[in-house]
């Protein structure tokens, strides 16, 4: 933990941020902006910072503004994390080549993209990095949804949201796929670590994040990042719907590290029943139908088994 | 530079790939995002050989696409040095949404586009579909007609690119097959004197200068966008001054004199062929036979800038001419190609009244010979005598079937 921030309490460690800042435009109660806030207080190292478009870019590069005291790149939807590697090698050659003293310290690159440019258009570009083995880090602020153009369905929706492109109508329960297991995926990468974190647990996401910055090669971060919008809850509740998510199970907290050492970080003490966290949300009112409820019940089911299944890994060490 | 150093000989045979390898390595450069594609592969080919053999100390990224091959290269200019890739046709095509973030962004990436039919029908040999398509990206264009000049004009997009006053991306044409793939006598400059001239990258809101945090590729709306557009179309227009300078700059090391547009007897002529690439060399010889054979005063234009396009210099050099064909190497689209429409437009508030005429030839690589350009030289002298055209304003020349033509007059 060369240059990381000490974590003490909540107040200290969040009224110390200084890299990302106000004149953002994202919603109220926006779990983006929580989750990205705290991200960069988690270390004092310089920051090279790439964001995928998203809710997060136009909200906070509407230019003449910026919330980014940091170095901050945008290219397009997919190639976030392209844009970094670019970067990443760049740092390379020109230490290699004295341009940049070899004794300045080494920045931290960092690439933001929403589930939207993660799980499905950017997919290529991440791929693509983490086979290369880039150094960087990859967060996916996974709101499950494209938000930023107004609640579409992505390969994140999680079975039975209503969205405008998969909507619950009098012969449909809305989006009909489970929720792709990005995590699996870029584990099988041979990524050093990856792992899931969620903004109400915030000592075990700094935790993670510092792992991730002293961790060499790519990294890939999933954030849940509860939507007020879209989720459709009060914005003083975004803590309270990412508490129902992790004490349900919906999105267990662990990390994997080289791929094969599986990491419980968070077990609730009192497991939360998977109808409650729905119940929560407004997106899946229509789940509480009665020719519907029996989403609800393999959704339990299939939430029982990933738990069950994470926890014979763990003990596995495979 | 830790790199070692590559003797060259006074005069090599390289091809244009070769060219645009040993310009890159020639100007130093940091990194070299890419990704192999037909008839460009080459030069990153032979870019990576020098790579493993210690001859280049900058770094490759072999992507997974063209896409993320410009992605890396304007992540890495932001990062703030010299970045350059190759490609052609599909390559350029999956490129071009980039390729307008990088202008936007006045990252100046220099790539090397080997010019190549766009499919479908999939074809890997050379026309000027995959130039076109990148028309409108804000990129400055050079064009080269033989390896001599990609080599010459690719190390002077280095130094276009990355002036102060410029900050845009260059794209350097040659033809695909034509020119990439045939070998031909080329006269290197040392590297020094390469080095000197292109000079070291000109750092300018670098990501790595942490003392001066950055941030790149801003959202705008309505308020802002028209302001940035205009700013960066005025950089564009202004590059042509740049250009020439460069080019001056490199008669002086290397005796070789580049243009804004490049002519060859069109100064008495009465007919003339513009045309781009290859054909130019091409319709030299036919210029020369014609004149001897039948006496008719042909000349040959081509603009050796795509974009910025020498608007003004063009029209002043055709200002005597009584009949144009406009040669257009690619697929038209539905409407006249568009070397007419930039010859028409560049003449219309002039004094000259030529016949023009929009000849699309050359598809997918299909051969454009002496004999077919002197057929079309004697076509335009007698169109010239009678003063109207002789047949319709569009004709695709060469194709096999009935003729096809379009557009009345």
């Amino acid at each position: 933990m060369s240059n990381q921030k000490v974590i003490k309490n909540l107040k200290t460690f969040s009224t110390a941020a200084e890299r990302f800042e106000g004149s953002h435009v994202l919603c109220p109660g926006c779990a983006h902006s929580i989750i990205v806030r705290e991200v960069l207080n988690a270390t004092n190292d310089n920051l090279v910072v790439s964001a995928a478009t998203g809710c997060l870019e136009v909200c906070t590069a509407i230019y003449p503004h910026t919330s980014w005291d940091c170095s901050w790149i945008h290219i397009g939807f997919e190639n976030a994390s392209t844009a970094i590697a670019g970067a990443e090698t760049m740092n390379k050659v020109l230490r290699k080549k004295g341009r940049i003293d070899p004794s300045t310290p080494e920045p931290k690159f960092v690439t933001f993209g929403g589930d939207g440019a993660t799980y499905d258009i950017g997919f290529q570009w991440i791929s693509g990095c983490f086979e290369r083995g880039h150094d960087f880090m990859y967060i996916c602020l996974d709101n499950e949804v494209y938000a930023n153009t107004g609640g579409q369905r992505s390969s994140s929706t999680p079975i039975g949201s209503s969205t405008t492109t998969a909507p619950a109508g009098s012969t449909s329960y809305g989006e009909k796929r489970n929720k792709k297991d990005m995590l699996a995926i870029m584990a099988a990468h041979g990524s050093p670590y990856v792992a899931q974190v969620a903004p109400n647990k915030w000592k075990d996401m700094i935790k993670k994040i510092q792992t991730g910055f002293d961790t060499k090669g790519p990294v890939f971060i999933n954030a849940m990042s509860a939507c007020t919008t879209e989720w459709k809850f009060q914005p003083h509740e975004t803590i309270e719907a990412s508490d129902l998510a992790v004490d349900s199970l919906v999105f267990p907290l662990y990390e994997i590290i080289d791929g094969t050492e599986l990491n419980i970080t968070y077990r609730p003490k009192n497991i939360v029943p998977v109808r409650d966290y729905l119940a929560f949300q407004p997106r899946f009112k229509h789940l509480f139908k009665p020719e519907n409820e029996y989403i609800i019940e393999e959704w339990q089911k299939r939430v029982d088994a990933k738990w069950e299944y994470l926890q014979k890994r763990e003990e596995a060490r495979v | 530079m830790n790199s070692k150093q590559m003797e060259l000989n006074k005069v090599e045979v390289w091809d244009g790939n070769t060219c645009n390898a040993q310009a890159f390595r020639q100007a130093a450069v940091d990194v070299l995002a890419a990704y192999p594609i037909t008839p460009s592969t080459n030069t990153v080919e032979t870019y990576a050989s020098f790579h493993a053999n210690g001859y280049v100390d900058g770094e490759i990224i072999m992507v997974e696409s063209e896409h993320a091959a410009m992605s890396g290269c304007v992540g890495a200019g932001a990062a703030g040095g010299r970045v350059a890739t190759a490609t052609s046709s599909q390559g350029c095509a999956l490129m071009v949404e980039v390729l307008y973030q990088c202008s936007g962004m006045r990252i100046p990436v220099v790539l090397c586009l080997v010019n190549r039919a766009l499919a479908a029908p999939l074809n890997v040999n050379g026309d000027h579909s995959d130039m076109y398509l990148t028309r409108d990206a804000g990129w400055i264009q050079l064009d080269s007609f033989n390896a001599q000049e990609a080599y010459d004009l690719t190390l002077c997009s280095f130094k276009i690119g990355e002036h102060k006053d410029v900050r845009l991306p260059v794209i350097s044409n040659q033809d695909g097959f034509l020119t990439s793939h045939t070998a031909q006598t080329v006269r290197p400059l040392s590297d020094k004197v390469a080095y000197d001239f292109v000079g070291d990258y000109l750092q300018v809101n670098a990501m790595l200068d942490f003392t001066n945090p950055v941030t790149h590729g801003v959202q705008t709306e309505h308020d802002w966008h028209f302001e940035h557009k205009a700013k960066q179309h005025a950089a564009l227009m202004g590059s042509l001054f740049v250009v020439e300078e460069v080019f001056e700059e490199f008669e002086k090391i290397s005796g070789r004199k580049y243009n804004l547009v490049e002519s060859y007897k069109v100064e008495d002529a009465d007919v003339v062929i513009v045309c781009l690439g290859t054909t130019y060399e091409t319709a030299m010889i036919a210029v020369d036979a014609i004149r001897e054979e039948t006496g008719i005063k042909a000349g040959v234009l081509a603009p050796r800038l795509f974009r910025p396009f020498p608007l003004t210099q063009l029209a002043s050099k055709l200002q005597n001419v009584k009949a144009i064909a406009c040669m257009d190497r690619s697929a038209p689209g539905g409407t006249v190609g568009t070397l007419y429409n930039e010859v028409a437009g560049a003449l219309f508030n002039t004094q000259a009244r030529p016949i023009l005429k929009n000849l699309v030839y050359g598809l997918g690589g299909r051969d454009i010979i002496v004999n077919e350009l002197k057929e079309i030289f004697v076509s335009l002298n007698e169109e010239a005598k009678n003063g109207k055209l002789n047949g319709k304003i569009q004709t695709l020349h060469g194709v096999r079937g009935p003729e096809l033509s379009f557009y009345e007059h």
